[in-house]
């Protein structure tokens, strides 16, 4: 709920200030704003869908044994490897990584799959190949998943 | 169209349960609908903050501040024009390759490139809706670390590097100076 608050009450300050500065501008960030969400759209259906989908096919017994703790080590390799070959975006994956939070994944897990899927962009590769070069793009990807392993077990010792 | 091929796929096998399994059909659209109540509340300020940055914010002088005086100002500065919401990835690569070009240092370019995918503002605020607080700050103070440790450790491996790729782009190999690669089209495309 203060989530909420705080973000409906940035927008709200951005509006009046955007609104006073220029008329103009602030048609052009709504403009912005809806093609944005209307390219984005598709993925969130799409999301809404698995989300609605998994927990009414699966119960939250059998989530846990997949991504909770009896599923183990195993299970956040898994969840570091997917994260990294996949192009969600994260504001996406936020939902689903939440809902399975809740219905008993270990924090280990949902964080590998986060930090992966945010730090190693195996779809982008090529394009940071053609403009950064394959050194720069090898390291940069490779030092990333080392790191978002470590984060993840560090976090599942923190929380 | 094809963007809502899944959306098509997940429509059918919606319909299909319905038919064939009318209870997990039920429970589906009940685990449905309560996400879309949430995602119905938080998205919509998303994505005109989204926007307001994207309008407000002068694009074209990201280069400039990123240039040659780097340091520690630079660094700062790196982490937090990469956490503006501007837009995709792609859009990053072909800007940090002009700006290393200027001159700015590796250690600050994966920063920037990290904070960009990792710690987007927009993106954080949904995180901390569906992930938690706790969960958020430790998983962007640990993220933070680890891009500087990173950052440092490339700068040191690149550094005696005789190659450097990254000074002809595949753009300057079209013939186009680099001047002309103005990031365009940032918020096109879903990351």
């Amino acid at each position: 709920m203060t989530t909420l608050i705080i973000i409906y009450s940035l927008v709200a300050v951005s509006l009046i200030l955007s609104l006073i500065k220029s008329k103009e501008k602030t048609k052009k960030a709504m403009n912005v704003a809806g093609k944005a969400f209307v390219k984005t759209a598709p993925s969130l259906l799409a999301v809404l869908g698995i989300v609605g989908l998994t927990f009414g096919i699966l119960d939250e017994q059998t989530i846990s044994s997949l991504v909770g703790e009896e599923a183990g080590f195993s299970a956040t390799i898994i969840a570091a490897v997917l994260g990294a070959i996949t192009l969600i975006p994260s504001l996406v994956a936020f939902p689903l990584a939440g809902s399975l939070l809740r219905s008993g994944a270990t924090v280990v897990t949902i964080s590998a799959f986060i930090t992966t899927l945010v730090m190693v962009g195996m779809v982008t590769a090529p394009m940071e190949i053609k403009t950064l070069g394959t050194k720069f793009t090898i390291l940069r990807n490779s030092l990333g998943f080392l790191a978002a392993l470590l984060i993840a077990a560090v976090m599942g010792v923190i929380l | 169209m094809k963007r809502f091929t899944l959306v098509f796929l997940i429509l059918a096998i919606f319909i299909a349960l319905a038919i064939f399994a009318p209870a997990t059909a039920e429970h589906s659209s009940l685990a449905l609908w309560d996400y879309f109540k949430e995602m119905a509340l938080i998205m919509p300020p998303v994505f005109l903050l989204m926007g307001f940055m994207e309008v407000w914010l002068p694009k074209q002088n990201v280069q400039k501040w990123l240039g040659k005086e780097s340091g520690f100002k630079g660094g700062v500065l790196s982490l937090i024009l990469g956490t503006l919401p501007t837009g995709p990835l792609y859009v990053a690569f072909p800007m940090t390759a002009s700006l290393l070009r200027k001159g700015a240092s590796i250690a600050n370019m994966v920063l920037f490139l990290g904070s960009w995918a990792a710690l987007k503002i927009p993106q954080l605020m949904v995180e901390i809706k569906f992930l938690g607080l706790p969960f958020t700050i430790v998983r962007f103070s640990l993220t933070l670390a680890a891009l500087i440790v990173i950052g440092l450790i490339m700068e040191l491996i690149l550094k005696h590097d005789k190659k450097k790729e990254w000074m002809q782009s595949d753009l300057e190999l079209q013939g186009m100076k680099p001047d002309e690669m103005q990031p365009q089209g940032a918020l096109e495309g879903d990351r």
